[in-house]
Protein backbone atom coordinates (compact mmCIF):
# COMPACT_ATOMS: atom_id res chain seq x y z
CA UNK A 1 0.00 0.00 0.00
CA UNK A 2 1.32 3.43 -0.90
CA UNK A 3 -0.43 5.00 2.09
CA UNK A 4 0.39 4.85 5.79
CA UNK A 5 -3.16 5.04 7.04
CA UNK A 6 -6.75 4.92 5.90
CA UNK A 7 -7.02 8.66 6.53
CA UNK A 8 -4.10 9.28 4.17
CA UNK A 9 -5.78 7.11 1.55
CA UNK A 10 -9.06 8.99 1.87
CA UNK A 11 -7.52 12.44 1.66
CA UNK A 12 -5.07 11.43 -1.13
CA UNK A 13 -2.49 13.74 0.37
CA UNK A 14 -4.36 16.99 -0.17
CA UNK A 15 -6.77 16.67 -3.08
CA UNK A 16 -8.93 13.75 -2.00
CA UNK A 17 -12.14 15.49 -3.06
CA UNK A 18 -10.86 15.81 -6.64
CA UNK A 19 -9.60 12.23 -6.90
CA UNK A 20 -12.66 10.63 -5.34
CA UNK A 21 -15.19 12.72 -7.24
CA UNK A 22 -13.48 11.63 -10.48
CA UNK A 23 -13.72 7.99 -9.47
CA UNK A 24 -17.40 8.41 -8.49
CA UNK A 25 -18.28 10.19 -11.72
CA UNK A 26 -16.57 7.57 -13.88
CA UNK A 27 -18.27 4.77 -11.98
CA UNK A 28 -21.60 6.47 -12.64
CA UNK A 29 -20.94 6.91 -16.38
CA UNK A 30 -19.68 3.34 -16.87
CA UNK A 31 -22.55 1.86 -14.84
CA UNK A 32 -25.11 3.80 -16.93
CA UNK A 33 -23.44 2.64 -20.14
CA UNK A 34 -23.55 -1.00 -19.06
CA UNK A 35 -27.13 -0.70 -17.81
CA UNK A 36 -28.20 1.03 -21.03
CA UNK A 37 -26.65 -1.81 -23.07
CA UNK A 38 -28.38 -4.55 -21.10
CA UNK A 39 -31.75 -2.76 -21.02
CA UNK A 40 -31.55 -1.95 -24.74
CA UNK A 41 -31.17 -5.63 -25.50
CA UNK A 42 -34.11 -6.59 -23.28
CA UNK A 43 -36.27 -3.91 -24.88
CA UNK A 44 -35.51 -5.10 -28.42
CA UNK A 45 -36.34 -8.70 -27.56
CA UNK A 46 -39.57 -7.69 -25.81
CA UNK A 47 -40.69 -5.49 -28.73
CA UNK A 48 -39.92 -8.10 -31.36
CA UNK A 49 -41.67 -10.82 -29.40
CA UNK A 50 -44.80 -8.71 -29.17
CA UNK A 51 -44.62 -7.99 -32.88
CA UNK A 52 -44.22 -11.66 -33.85
CA UNK A 53 -47.12 -12.67 -31.61
CA UNK A 54 -49.33 -10.00 -33.18
CA UNK A 55 -48.38 -11.15 -36.67
CA UNK A 56 -49.16 -14.76 -35.92
CA UNK A 57 -52.59 -13.76 -34.55
CA UNK A 58 -53.70 -11.95 -37.68
CA UNK B 1 -4.87 -13.95 -49.07
CA UNK B 2 -7.88 -15.62 -47.62
CA UNK B 3 -10.88 -13.28 -47.50
CA UNK B 4 -13.42 -15.70 -46.03
CA UNK B 5 -13.29 -13.98 -42.62
CA UNK B 6 -14.26 -10.72 -44.27
CA UNK B 7 -17.35 -12.28 -45.85
CA UNK B 8 -18.27 -14.02 -42.63
CA UNK B 9 -17.96 -10.77 -40.71
CA UNK B 10 -20.39 -9.28 -43.21
CA UNK B 11 -23.06 -11.79 -42.20
CA UNK B 12 -25.22 -10.60 -39.29
CA UNK B 13 -26.25 -14.13 -38.43
CA UNK B 14 -22.67 -15.38 -38.31
CA UNK B 15 -21.59 -12.39 -36.23
CA UNK B 16 -24.49 -12.85 -33.82
CA UNK B 17 -23.54 -16.46 -33.15
CA UNK B 18 -19.83 -15.77 -32.94
CA UNK B 19 -20.24 -12.79 -30.59
CA UNK B 20 -22.64 -14.74 -28.37
CA UNK B 21 -19.68 -16.91 -27.45
CA UNK B 22 -17.21 -14.07 -26.87
CA UNK B 23 -19.08 -11.07 -25.48
CA UNK B 24 -19.40 -12.23 -21.86
CA UNK B 25 -15.85 -13.62 -21.43
CA UNK B 26 -14.28 -10.53 -22.99
CA UNK B 27 -16.47 -8.18 -20.94
CA UNK B 28 -15.69 -10.03 -17.69
CA UNK B 29 -11.98 -10.02 -18.49
CA UNK B 30 -12.26 -6.28 -19.03
CA UNK B 31 -13.99 -5.65 -15.71
CA UNK B 32 -11.40 -7.75 -13.91
CA UNK B 33 -8.43 -6.03 -15.57
CA UNK B 34 -9.98 -2.61 -14.87
CA UNK B 35 -10.46 -3.49 -11.22
CA UNK B 36 -6.87 -4.73 -10.91
CA UNK B 37 -5.29 -1.88 -12.87
CA UNK B 38 -7.34 0.93 -11.34
CA UNK B 39 -7.22 -0.52 -7.81
CA UNK B 40 -3.49 -0.99 -8.05
CA UNK B 41 -3.05 2.54 -9.35
CA UNK B 42 -5.30 4.00 -6.69
CA UNK B 43 -3.84 2.28 -3.66
CA UNK B 44 -0.45 0.74 -4.42
CA UNK B 45 1.39 2.64 -7.15
CA UNK B 46 3.99 5.04 -5.73
CA UNK B 47 3.15 8.68 -5.01
CA UNK B 48 4.27 11.15 -7.68
CA UNK B 49 7.11 13.39 -6.54
CA UNK B 50 5.55 16.49 -8.11
CA UNK B 51 1.80 15.98 -8.05
CA UNK B 52 1.52 13.85 -4.93
CA UNK B 53 -1.48 11.54 -5.00
CA UNK B 54 -3.63 13.75 -7.22
CA UNK B 55 -1.95 12.12 -10.22
CA UNK B 56 -3.94 8.93 -9.49
CA UNK B 57 -6.70 10.36 -11.67
CA UNK B 58 -4.45 9.21 -14.54
CA UNK B 59 -5.67 5.61 -14.12
CA UNK B 60 -9.08 6.65 -15.42
CA UNK B 61 -8.14 9.65 -17.55
CA UNK B 62 -5.59 8.03 -19.84
CA UNK B 63 -7.47 4.75 -20.54
CA UNK B 64 -10.66 6.71 -21.35
CA UNK B 65 -8.77 9.12 -23.60
CA UNK B 66 -7.00 6.25 -25.41
CA UNK B 67 -10.34 4.50 -25.93
CA UNK B 68 -12.11 7.67 -27.07
CA UNK B 69 -9.58 7.92 -29.89
CA UNK B 70 -9.46 4.18 -30.71
CA UNK B 71 -13.24 3.98 -30.83
CA UNK B 72 -13.31 6.85 -33.29
CA UNK B 73 -10.63 5.25 -35.45
CA UNK B 74 -12.80 2.12 -35.62
CA UNK B 75 -15.82 4.27 -36.59
CA UNK B 76 -13.80 5.83 -39.41
CA UNK B 77 -12.70 2.42 -40.70
CA UNK B 78 -16.29 1.13 -40.52
CA UNK B 79 -17.53 4.25 -42.33
CA UNK B 80 -14.98 3.67 -45.08
CA UNK B 81 -15.93 -0.02 -45.37
CA UNK B 82 -19.58 0.99 -45.71
CA UNK B 83 -18.99 3.68 -48.30
CA UNK B 84 -16.81 1.40 -50.45
CA UNK B 85 -18.42 -2.04 -50.05
CA UNK B 86 -21.86 -1.22 -48.61
CA UNK B 87 -21.23 -3.88 -45.98
CA UNK B 88 -24.37 -4.33 -43.88
CA UNK B 89 -22.50 -4.79 -40.61
CA UNK B 90 -20.65 -1.46 -40.84
CA UNK B 91 -23.56 0.86 -39.94
CA UNK B 92 -24.60 -1.59 -37.23
CA UNK B 93 -21.12 -1.22 -35.79
CA UNK B 94 -21.14 2.59 -36.10
CA UNK B 95 -24.50 2.87 -34.35
CA UNK B 96 -23.38 0.56 -31.53
CA UNK B 97 -19.97 2.13 -31.02
CA UNK B 98 -20.91 5.83 -31.10
CA UNK B 99 -22.50 5.98 -27.60
CA UNK B 100 -19.55 4.05 -26.12
CA UNK B 101 -17.08 6.43 -27.71
CA UNK B 102 -19.12 9.39 -26.47
CA UNK B 103 -18.97 8.00 -22.92
CA UNK B 104 -15.19 7.55 -23.17
CA UNK B 105 -14.70 11.09 -24.48
CA UNK B 106 -16.96 12.42 -21.70
CA UNK B 107 -14.89 10.58 -19.08
CA UNK B 108 -11.65 11.92 -20.57
CA UNK B 109 -13.00 15.50 -20.55
CA UNK B 110 -14.57 15.40 -17.08
CA UNK B 111 -11.66 13.62 -15.38
CA UNK B 112 -9.31 16.04 -17.13
CA UNK B 113 -11.26 19.04 -15.85
CA UNK B 114 -11.27 17.75 -12.28
CA UNK B 115 -7.58 16.99 -12.55
CA UNK B 116 -6.86 20.39 -14.08
CA UNK B 117 -8.35 22.38 -11.22
CA UNK B 118 -5.82 21.43 -8.49
CA UNK B 119 -2.83 21.06 -10.85
CA UNK B 120 -3.24 23.90 -13.38
CA UNK B 121 -5.57 26.06 -11.32
CA UNK B 122 -8.36 25.92 -13.88
CA UNK B 123 -11.10 23.51 -14.95
CA UNK B 124 -10.83 24.37 -18.60
CA UNK B 125 -8.71 26.25 -21.13
CA UNK B 126 -9.43 26.62 -24.83
CA UNK B 127 -6.15 25.13 -25.93
CA UNK B 128 -5.48 22.68 -28.75
CA UNK B 129 -5.62 19.41 -26.84
CA UNK B 130 -8.72 20.13 -24.78
CA UNK B 131 -10.60 21.70 -27.68
CA UNK B 132 -9.81 18.88 -30.12
CA UNK B 133 -11.05 16.30 -27.60
CA UNK B 134 -14.22 18.36 -27.13
CA UNK B 135 -14.62 18.25 -30.93
CA UNK B 136 -14.22 14.46 -30.74
CA UNK B 137 -17.04 14.30 -28.19
CA UNK B 138 -19.22 16.52 -30.39
CA UNK B 139 -18.53 14.28 -33.42
CA UNK B 140 -19.82 11.30 -31.44
CA UNK B 141 -22.88 13.28 -30.38
CA UNK B 142 -23.44 14.38 -33.98
CA UNK B 143 -23.41 10.78 -35.19
CA UNK B 144 -25.87 9.77 -32.46
CA UNK B 145 -28.12 12.73 -33.34
CA UNK B 146 -28.09 11.81 -37.04
CA UNK B 147 -29.16 8.28 -36.20
CA UNK B 148 -31.97 9.52 -34.00
CA UNK B 149 -33.33 12.10 -36.43
CA UNK B 150 -32.96 10.48 -39.86
CA UNK B 151 -35.88 8.10 -40.19
CA UNK B 152 -34.80 6.67 -43.51
CA UNK B 153 -32.38 3.87 -42.54
CA UNK B 154 -30.40 3.97 -45.80
CA UNK B 155 -29.90 7.71 -45.47
CA UNK B 156 -28.89 7.40 -41.80
CA UNK B 157 -26.33 4.70 -42.70
CA UNK B 158 -24.87 6.86 -45.45
CA UNK B 159 -24.78 10.08 -43.43
CA UNK B 160 -23.18 8.56 -40.32
CA UNK B 161 -20.61 6.74 -42.45
CA UNK B 162 -19.63 10.02 -44.13
CA UNK B 163 -19.34 11.89 -40.82
CA UNK B 164 -17.31 9.01 -39.34
CA UNK B 165 -14.80 9.16 -42.17
CA UNK B 166 -14.57 12.96 -42.26
CA UNK B 167 -14.04 13.13 -38.50
CA UNK B 168 -10.86 11.05 -38.81
CA UNK B 169 -9.02 14.28 -39.61
CA UNK B 170 -9.46 15.21 -35.93
CA UNK B 171 -7.42 12.22 -34.67
CA UNK B 172 -3.93 13.38 -35.78
CA UNK B 173 -4.87 16.84 -34.50
CA UNK B 174 -5.57 15.39 -31.03
CA UNK B 175 -2.42 13.30 -31.09
CA UNK B 176 -0.02 16.03 -32.17
CA UNK B 177 -1.83 18.95 -30.51
CA UNK B 178 0.53 18.75 -27.53
CA UNK B 179 3.56 18.99 -29.82
CA UNK B 180 2.32 21.50 -32.41
CA UNK B 181 0.90 24.16 -30.13
CA UNK B 182 1.72 25.58 -26.75
CA UNK B 183 -0.59 23.92 -24.31
CA UNK B 184 -1.06 23.31 -20.62
CA UNK B 185 -1.48 19.63 -21.36
CA UNK B 186 1.66 17.58 -21.00
CA UNK B 187 2.93 15.41 -23.89
CA UNK B 188 1.98 11.74 -23.95
CA UNK B 189 3.08 9.96 -20.80
CA UNK B 190 1.84 6.56 -21.91
CA UNK B 191 3.31 4.81 -24.91
CA UNK B 192 3.84 1.23 -25.99
CA UNK B 193 6.54 2.00 -28.53
CA UNK B 194 8.79 4.30 -26.53
CA UNK B 195 10.31 4.10 -23.13
CA UNK B 196 7.57 5.24 -20.74
CA UNK B 197 7.97 8.63 -19.08
CA UNK B 198 7.14 7.15 -15.70
CA UNK B 199 8.54 4.39 -13.47
CA UNK B 200 7.47 0.82 -14.10
CA UNK B 201 5.39 0.66 -10.89
CA UNK B 202 3.22 3.48 -12.19
CA UNK B 203 3.15 2.36 -15.83
CA UNK B 204 2.21 -1.29 -15.36
CA UNK B 205 -1.11 -0.68 -13.56
CA UNK B 206 -1.90 1.93 -16.22
CA UNK B 207 -1.24 -0.62 -18.96
CA UNK B 208 -3.55 -3.13 -17.23
CA UNK B 209 -6.26 -0.47 -16.87
CA UNK B 210 -5.97 0.40 -20.59
CA UNK B 211 -6.30 -3.29 -21.54
CA UNK B 212 -9.29 -3.54 -19.19
CA UNK B 213 -11.02 -0.56 -20.82
CA UNK B 214 -10.38 -2.07 -24.26
CA UNK B 215 -11.93 -5.43 -23.32
CA UNK B 216 -14.90 -3.75 -21.62
CA UNK B 217 -15.60 -1.70 -24.75
CA UNK B 218 -15.29 -4.74 -27.05
CA UNK B 219 -17.73 -6.74 -24.89
CA UNK B 220 -20.20 -3.84 -24.75
CA UNK B 221 -20.07 -3.16 -28.48
CA UNK B 222 -20.75 -6.85 -29.21
CA UNK B 223 -23.90 -6.75 -27.07
CA UNK B 224 -25.10 -3.50 -28.60
CA UNK B 225 -24.48 -4.87 -32.10
CA UNK B 226 -26.49 -7.97 -31.25
CA UNK B 227 -29.50 -5.83 -30.27
CA UNK B 228 -29.16 -3.84 -33.48
CA UNK B 229 -28.85 -7.02 -35.57
CA UNK B 230 -32.04 -8.45 -34.06
CA UNK B 231 -33.86 -5.21 -34.85
CA UNK B 232 -32.61 -4.84 -38.42
CA UNK B 233 -32.93 -8.52 -39.35
CA UNK B 234 -36.34 -8.94 -37.69
CA UNK B 235 -37.92 -10.26 -40.89
CA UNK B 236 -35.60 -13.26 -41.09
CA UNK B 237 -36.54 -16.65 -39.79
CA UNK B 238 -33.46 -17.11 -37.60
CA UNK B 239 -34.13 -13.89 -35.67
CA UNK B 240 -37.75 -14.85 -35.16
CA UNK B 241 -36.72 -18.23 -33.76
CA UNK B 242 -34.05 -16.67 -31.57
CA UNK B 243 -36.45 -14.11 -30.10
CA UNK B 244 -39.32 -16.53 -29.58
CA UNK B 245 -37.04 -19.01 -27.81
CA UNK B 246 -35.68 -16.28 -25.55
CA UNK B 247 -37.14 -16.19 -22.07
CA UNK B 248 -37.81 -12.49 -21.56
Amino acid sequence: MAFNSLADFLTMGTHGAFVWSTYGLVLLILASLILNTVQGRRKVIRQLKKRYLRESDS
Amino acid sequence: MNWIWFHKLGSPKWFYQWSSKWALPVFSMGLLAMLVGVGWGLGFAPTDYQQGDTYRIIYLHVPAAVLAESCYLSLGVAGFVYLVWQMKMAPIFIKSMAPIGAAMAAIALLSGAIWGKPTWGTWWVWDARLTSVLVLFLLYMGIIALQNTLEDAALANQATAIVSVLGLINLPIIKYSVNWWNTLHQPASFSLTEKPAMPMEMWLPLLIAVIGFYCLVVGLVMWRMQSEILLRERRTQWVKEKVMNHGV
